[in-house]
């Protein structure tokens, strides 16, 4: 009996806390309200089957009790209650499986009269390239990537020179205008995900995938990286902002373009931001998976190996470019060597460093 | 009679000689069975305390400053893999398989007894090479238990630059060689060592699970086999089968050209049979434990094996469900949903038909049937929740989210938990001769089965909030409120308790050895095999002299005309009174 009080609590539970949960969609905020009349479809049916079953278990349970010296019935086969009950779920699978297909064809048919945007993901930053004036976006190479070209664009192609570039994970979109999302990746697997949108799709390095949604509500929103890509994969955090044409049209032109970004001269922010220091090492005190930058020029930093170091130019230019040989104490040896950054790029960064213990 | 005599029948057997040929480089199945069970249930608390140090960090972030970003990763990376391959397919196949196959069939051993014992020791050394991993520098990899390239073995991920993914690697092969060897037993058992009048459709439906399960095996592990070697070679010798160009750490990677999702497609080709692989022998459990504590006939056996079939068929067509926003092509998303759904059909067949079992039956609520009933209300949660992600549209906005997390643990790791507890229970008396401990047992039922719901059952619902799983901390998301860290801190208390619990089913054990009630040969009063063997426990040999002889099917209870309310396999028509 304990059973069955225990067991109806939990499925009576289980149907209630679906009006009650504190926890549900996070607001909508593009086109693909459909997907979530796919799930509250699915939750309906799955939902009729979860009660009808548990419930015809519990009532068993309560009639059919052992009784000392009684026989259950001998029925080993009933064809024709079999036959309804596969009829009856293929109905129900159908009632799933029909609405989930037709949603899915909306969601990989691409528009064609759609704003284009290029999201790149690197371990852990989100940067993002519009076509620019032209129309066109110019080629890349996985060859070309560099701490300069960080978007790996072919210098020598025209179609690229008016490609903008966003770098420092904060794109903005125009509202109730379709947008389609080339991903590409430089590094790992990342993948593309908005809670408002409900949209989602990995970027994958060496090959393209594509998403699509229409935003329809102003606002920010988080990109929060949904495919493991490595220690710092919870902290690959990026924004959106939904912005009116005309916001949009005044910040896009506000960004630099690729020709605009190859003749710019080092700048620190702008390096560790492209390379994406910051997604370890905050620059407002907090502490990350690396240590903060932010007053820490100067000080004394103890090392795991047990010795302790002044935190000068000389440690962080090694730190930079040999990471392992002084990893301060207290954090995982993660970080990956920047051996090939330029001495100019490296007292940029310094430099840089230097601006945030002011 | 001579239990250890070397021949029977004319038949030369494997003889034991001394402590070491008996109890440790035994041939017997019996020993080798609980061999496999004691190092997967050794293992498997080494995941569930991996799991507890997770849940520590997720419930009280910071608490313990050895948590770092990186262990956490290598947590989960360990715990997922140890569940999933050293624990629960070890411990169904290798463990029940081995034990039940030759006894329920009526044979006196595995086909090959050498090869199932070499299976053993190659599994052993597979757990040894795993455990390595913990003791290299920069610890095991916490590249995620699906192992993808390209950062499993680059930088930046835990032991990506280290030993531990090669261990890893290598430990996957080394026991699916050892699977190789055992599989190759099982199957060749069932389909030649099968005593007189065992017809496959009379075999238990137990053993029609295991030997699915171990075909599924040999035809995927091979996938995952051939995806471990590329990986190695792609981190030792630089040929680049999964690594595209890559630009890291400032500069341009020595790859090019390979294929990420490549590795996906061959990872999941395996991944998803070896769902199947685990699910197929609890589904085998429920079956025999419902029909013989319910005292009733399986409704539908044809049905069942058609149905178990018609799964181990399917299974082979569903992987890419796996990666519907993987980047592959969009398009075979239709017909990876639609063989999805589809495989419910047989599945929801094989829930009714244990349902069905239940009724105008004498349901006894013993320890193994209460564990059979809460495996039927979690299954049924966590494959219905499965329909929600098989159907593509409605993954989008659900993959990778906590909602995976709940889904995936309430149908693969509770469920399957829910059954071979059962099956313990239940098989227990055969193996030692003595039962276990009622009210502990009990005890450990109620927390196992409440305490797994609480923490699995909430998750699903900050899946729908979007809070993206794999997350070491979630502190600097503004979407994810304040609640979902106590909602964390609850299902960690929840997770420490149910932790805790498992103790008693391990106290219970050992102790039962020694203390628990004489079984009497038969206590459940079941119709297969392995209850009616001359000797309880089953000695060497399992039959004496003569082999059983079987006249009717596994689950004859309440035949009409009989005094008792089961009728045994081995008992002739003429001799029912």
């Amino acid at each position: 009996m304990a059973f069955v009080i225990v067991t109806a609590i939990i499925v009576i539970g289980t149907v209630l806390w679906n009006f009650v949960s504190p926890w549900w969609f996070s607001p909508l905020a593009s086109n693909w309200g459909f997907l979530d009349t796919t799930i509250l479809i699915s939750l309906v049916i799955t939902g009729i089957a979860f009660v009808l079953i548990s419930a015809f278990i519990l009532y068993c349970v309560v009639k059919f009790p052992y009784r000392e010296g009684h026989k259950s019935e001998y029925e080993p086969e009933n064809a024709a209650l079999e036959l309804k009950l596969t009829i009856i779920t293929t109905i129900g699978v159908i009632a799933l499986l029909a609405p989930g297909l037709y949603a899915w064809k909306l969601y990989v048919e691409l528009p064609t009269d759609a704003l284009e945007v290029e999201g790149v993901g690197q371990q852990w930053v989100w940067s993002y390239r519009f076509p620019g004036e032209d129309g066109v976006y110019g080629n890349t190479s996985g060859r070309l990537f560099s701490s300069k070209n960080t978007f790996g664009l072919d210098p020598d192609d025209p179609y690229g020179q008016d490609d903008i570039l966003i770098r420092g994970g904060e794109v903005h979109l125009p509202i109730n205008n379709k947008v389609v999302f080339q991903l590409r990746s430089k590094d790992v697997l990342h993948d593309f995900y908005v809670p408002q949108f409900r949209a989602k799709m990995d970027l994958v390095p060496g090959q393209q995938s594509n998403l699509w949604f229409e935003p329809t509500v102003l606002g920010t929103y988080e990109v929060a990286c949904a495919e493991y890509c490595g220690t710092g994969h919870y902290a690959m955090r990026g924004t959106v902002v939904v912005d009116t044409q005309e916001d949009f049209n005044k910040w896009l032109a506000e960004q630099p373009t690729f020709a605009e970004t190859m003749n710019e001269g080092a700048n620190g922010e702008q390096i560790v931001q492209t390379l994406g220091c910051v997604a370890c090492h905050s620059i407002d005190g907090s502490d990350g998976i690396g240590p903060t930058w932010r007053d820490t020029y100067g000080t004394n930093r103890a090392l795991a190996s047990g010795e302790t170091v002044v935190i000068d130019d000389d440690y962080i230019k090694t730190s930079i470019v040999n990471p392992m040989s002084q990893i301060a104490e207290g954090y995982a040896p993660v970080m990956p060597a920047y051996a090939t950054l330029s001495d100019e790029e490296l007292t940029a960064i310094t430099d840089y460093i230097k601006t945030l213990s002011e | 009679m001579d239990q250890n005599s070397a021949t029977y029948e004319g038949q030369k057997m494997y003889d034991p000689k001394g402590w070491w040929d008996t109890y440790v480089f035994s041939q017997d199945h019996k020993v080798i069975a609980l061999q496999y069970v004691c190092v997967a249930l050794a293992i498997g608390l080494t995941g569930m305390f991996l799991s507890l140090l997770m849940r520590m960090q997720l419930g009280f972030p910071g608490l313990f400053e050895s948590i770092d970003a990186g262990s956490y990763y290598q947590d989960v990376t360990m715990h997922g893999m140890i569940m999933v391959i050293y624990l629960l397919t070890a411990l169904f196949l290798g463990g029940f398989g081995n034990y039940l196959i030759p006894l329920m069939l009526g044979c006196r051993d595995m086909a090959f007894p050498f090869v199932n014992m070499l299976s053993f020791w190659m599994y052993f050394l597979s757990v040894i090479i795993l455990v390595a991993s913990f003791f290299v520098e920069s610890g095991p990899t916490g590249a995620g238990w699906t192992l993808y390239p390209p950062q499993s073995i680059l930088e930046g991920t835990p032991g990506g630059d280290g030993a531990g993914i090669i261990l890893m690697l290598a430990s996957l092969a080394v026991f699916i060689i050892a699977f190789t060897m055992g599989g190759l037993n099982y199957i060749t058992t069932v389909l030649q060592s099968r005593a007189k009048g065992m017809t496959l459709m009379r075999m238990p439906l137990i053993i029609w699970c295991i030997f699915l399960a171990t075909f599924l095996g040999l035809l995927a592990f091979p996938a995952l086999l051939v995806g471990a070697i590329m990986l190695i070679f792609d981190r030792v010798l630089e040929t680049s089968f999964f690594m595209p160009e890559i630009f890291k750490g400032g500069e341009v990677l020595d790859y090019g050209g390979g294929s990420p999702v490549l590795f996906q497609h061959l990872f999941w080709f395996f991944g998803h049979p070896e769902v199947y692989i685990i699910a197929l022998p609890a589904f085998g459990i429920i079956s025999e434990l419902i029909s013989v504590h319910a005292r009733k006939n399986i409704f539908g056996y044809n049905m069942m094996v058609w149905a178990l079939i018609a799964i181990a068929g399917i299974a082979f067509i569903v992987w890419a469900h796996h990666m519907y926003v993987a980047g592959m092509n969009p398009y075979l998303g239709f017909f990876f949903a639609t063989t999805t759904l589809i495989i419910a059909v047989p599945t929801a067949i094989k829930v009714y038909n244990w349902v069905l079992t239940l009724w105008n039956a004498n349901i006894k609520m013993t320890v193994p049937m209460l564990y059979c009933l809460a495996f039927l209300v979690t299954f049924l949660n966590g494959g219905l929740t499965g329909l929600f992600l098989g159907n593509v549209a409605v993954d989008v906005p659900l993959s990778d989210t906590y909602f995976v997390v709940g889904h995936f643990h309430m149908v693969m790791a509770v469920s399957p938990v829910l059954a071979l507890y059962g099956g313990l229970y239940h098989w227990y008396p055969s193996v030692t001769g003595r039962m276990l401990n009622d009210t502990l047992g009990k005890i450990h039922f109620w927390i196992t089965f409440i305490g797994t719901y609480l923490i699995y059952f909430p998750m699903h619902y900050i899946g729908f909030l979007g809070v993206p799983r794999r997350y070491y901390s979630n502190e600097q998301y503004d979407f994810i409120p304040q609640s979902v860290a106590d909602l964390n801190q609850f299902i960690t208390i929840c997770a420490l308790i149910v932790g805790l619990a498992q103790f008693i089913l391990l106290y219970n054990f050992i102790v039962s050895l020694k203390k628990g009630a004489i079984a009497s040969k038969n206590p459940w009063g079941a119709c297969t095999l392995e209850w009616q063997a001359l000797e309880s426990p089953p000695g060497h040999g399992n039959w004496g002299e003569q082999l059983p002889v079987v006249y009717r099917w596994p689950y004859e209870y309440g035949l009409p005309g009989a005094t008792a309310d089961f009728v045994p396999q081995n008992v002739p028509d003429e001799k029912i009174t």
